[in-house]
């Protein structure tokens, strides 16, 4: 299993994969205090249209929520990027046949989807924890990151978000027979999950909550309006996992 | 000591039944052709010995083990080149063959020191060969480091599907002396429907046709279910043919040249042109073809 994680992380250097994904990643890092930073000018370069409108502007004060704001804003941005350049990684195996000769050397299914699985979670996790260090460095230098409550707990959340969604993308993986199906399947799940997350019943249970970074950091929320979401969220993943491994028993390369 | 055996093997896709009843043995350090037309079967009876398709009934065997689809436990015994191997482009051939010993739980120099020797039996070494990435190989030396993988963990089992068969008349040539060359270490099940790549090579042979094993046996057993090798005879002049096929109707005429199939009349045959003294250029023996009995079997 060790010998193959080896290969997908040299995949993912010699591909470019990773480099496409680092630059994302700063980016949408850089981004959120920049865009936090420039919004009183911004104001003021629009203001004689606003006033043209009939709408006043007053002076525009900013701090680190309106950085984590956008932080929130520009994160499923970057998860989608990070799914997309995932969403081949199996099928692109199943369309060349580079998975048969891995297989009749004696390597289980399970281990391949583990590793591919753990390399996958350890990129996602390194890459949001890059984006979410810039922000928070950036927000310490500028502003006060103290406005925040709870703000490593909804950092949390958010990595779960995005763990379920790997869990996602390996399930739809075993299924589909090219990246764009993979991509849809995600896509279509998520959205449905996001739809049903409207219904007040289920949406502090729904995977959806732990995006709602922003009443947390607020204080509108407290650490228990997340608790359920957390635990379904785990357990969706735990679900996609199990399922996945049987399936890709049996799938026929 | 048998390395594979195929007991009553059968599979379908859907209503289609591709292998009826399959069974044979593979006997220890033996090249095996595994021959049939296109679409018989040859590679679905390779990945259900390799446990990538689930068997429908019978039971295949790999050095005594039982082969159970999605558990590779008797892969660990089988070295496998398929048709057109696919390799991961962004490696370098030693990269790969590091990757497959590492897959294949070899000790790391082990896998380092094989690795080198078979890239230089397959003529991977050299010239910065080793060092290009895969990506940029030609189809006869992506099939060279396939041999190469395929044989790095000293398998008891070399499976081989149509190798030759995307190969130039030079890389086949190539593959199939090293196929031979490793018969030493290992058992090789060779798979196609070039002929004479089996006649070339290998010891035994089996005939795929319409799901069961239609002929088997050595090439010489198999050559002999042919009949006895044919008489060629080429006169001088045509009217000296009619005359012999007259006489001797199981000759068959082809112009100035006559073909006896019973070579139990050839001493009469002999004698009568020896008393009438009738002029003939040569006699030639002709040996029973794999492909004249390979037509004959699927009724050409």
């Amino acid at each position: 299993m060790k010998g193959f994680m080896k290969k997908e992380w040299l995949e993912l250097v010699r591909t470019g994969r990773l480099w496409v994904l680092l630059l994302v990643f700063v980016f949408v890092g850089i981004m959120n205090p920049a865009l936090a930073k420039l919004t009183p000018w911004m104001m003021e370069l629009m203001s004689d249209q606003l006033v043209g409108m009939g709408l006043t502007t007053g002076q525009v004060s900013i701090n680190a929520m309106d950085s984590w704001t956008q932080f929130y804003k520009n994160m499923p941005l970057a998860l989608i990027a990070f799914l997309l350049m995932w969403s081949g990684s199996f099928t692109g195996e199943y369309e060349k046949g580079t998975l048969i000769c891995v297989i009749t050397r004696g390597l289980s299914r399970s281990k391949i989807l583990a590793a591919k699985v753990v390399v996958m979670a350890v990129c996602w996790t390194a890459l949001y924890g890059l984006c979410y260090g810039i922000t928070y460095g950036y927000n310490s230098w500028f502003w006060d990151n103290g406005v925040a409550c709870h703000l490593l707990f909804g950092a949390v959340c958010y990595w779960l978000f995005g763990l379920w969604t790997v869990g996602l993308l390996a399930l739809f993986s075993v299924f589909s027979k090219n990246s764009i199906q993979v991509a849809l399947g995600v896509g279509s799940v998520a959205l449905a999950v996001y739809g049903l997350s409207f219904f007040p019943a289920l949406g502090g249970v729904l995977p959806v909550r732990l995006t709602a970074g922003m009443e947390l950091l607020r204080g509108a929320w407290g650490l228990e309006a997340y608790y359920m979401s957390l635990a379904v969220t785990c357990l969706l993943f735990t679900g996609c996992l199990l399922l996945a491994i049987p399936c890709f028993q049996r799938k026929q390369l | 000591m048998e390395v594979l055996t195929l007991s009553h093997v059968a599979k379908s896709f859907g209503s289609r039944q591709i292998l009826r009843d399959v069974s044979f043995s593979v006997a220890e350090n033996t090249v095996f052709g595994f021959v049939g037309q296109n679409g018989a079967g040859k590679t679905t009876t390779m990945k259900l010995i390799l446990g990538l398709l689930t068997c429908e009934r019978g039971e295949i065997t790999v050095g005594g083990q039982s082969v159970q689809y999605g558990n590779g436990k008797t892969n660990r015994l089988i070295g496998y080149l398929p048709d057109v191997p696919e390799f991961y482009g962004f490696m370098t051939p030693m990269e790969y063959l590091m990757f497959c010993g590492d897959v294949s739980g070899m000790d790391k120099r082990e896998t380092d020191r094989r690795s080198h020797e078979l890239l230089e039996l397959v003529g991977l070494a050299g010239l910065g060969k080793e060092k290009r990435r895969v990506k940029g190989f030609s189809r006869g030396m992506k099939q060279r480091l396939g041999v190469a993988q395929a044989l790095l963990h000293r398998p008891k089992l070399l499976i081989c599907d149509e190798p030759t068969s995307a190969l130039d008349p030079a890389g086949r040539r190539e593959l199939l002396d090293l196929l031979v060359a490793v018969k030493e270490e290992t058992t090789v099940v060779f798979s196609t429907h070039i002929l004479s790549d089996v006649e070339h090579i290998c010891d035994e042979v089996a005939l795929l046709h319409e799901g069961v094993i239609a002929l088997q046996g050595s090439l010489a057993e198999v050559k002999k279910l042919g009949g006895h090798p044919a008489m060629e005879l080429e006169l001088e002049r045509k009217e000296d043919g009619k005359l012999l096929e007259t006489m001797f109707p199981c000759l068959e005429n082809q112009g100035r040249k006559l073909l006896l199939k019973d070579g139990d009349r050839l001493p009469e045959i002999l004698a009568v042109i020896g008393e009438r003294r009738i002029p003939f250029l040569r006699m030639e023996r002709q040996e029973t073809n794999l492909e004249d009995l390979f037509l004959e079997v699927i009724g050409r």
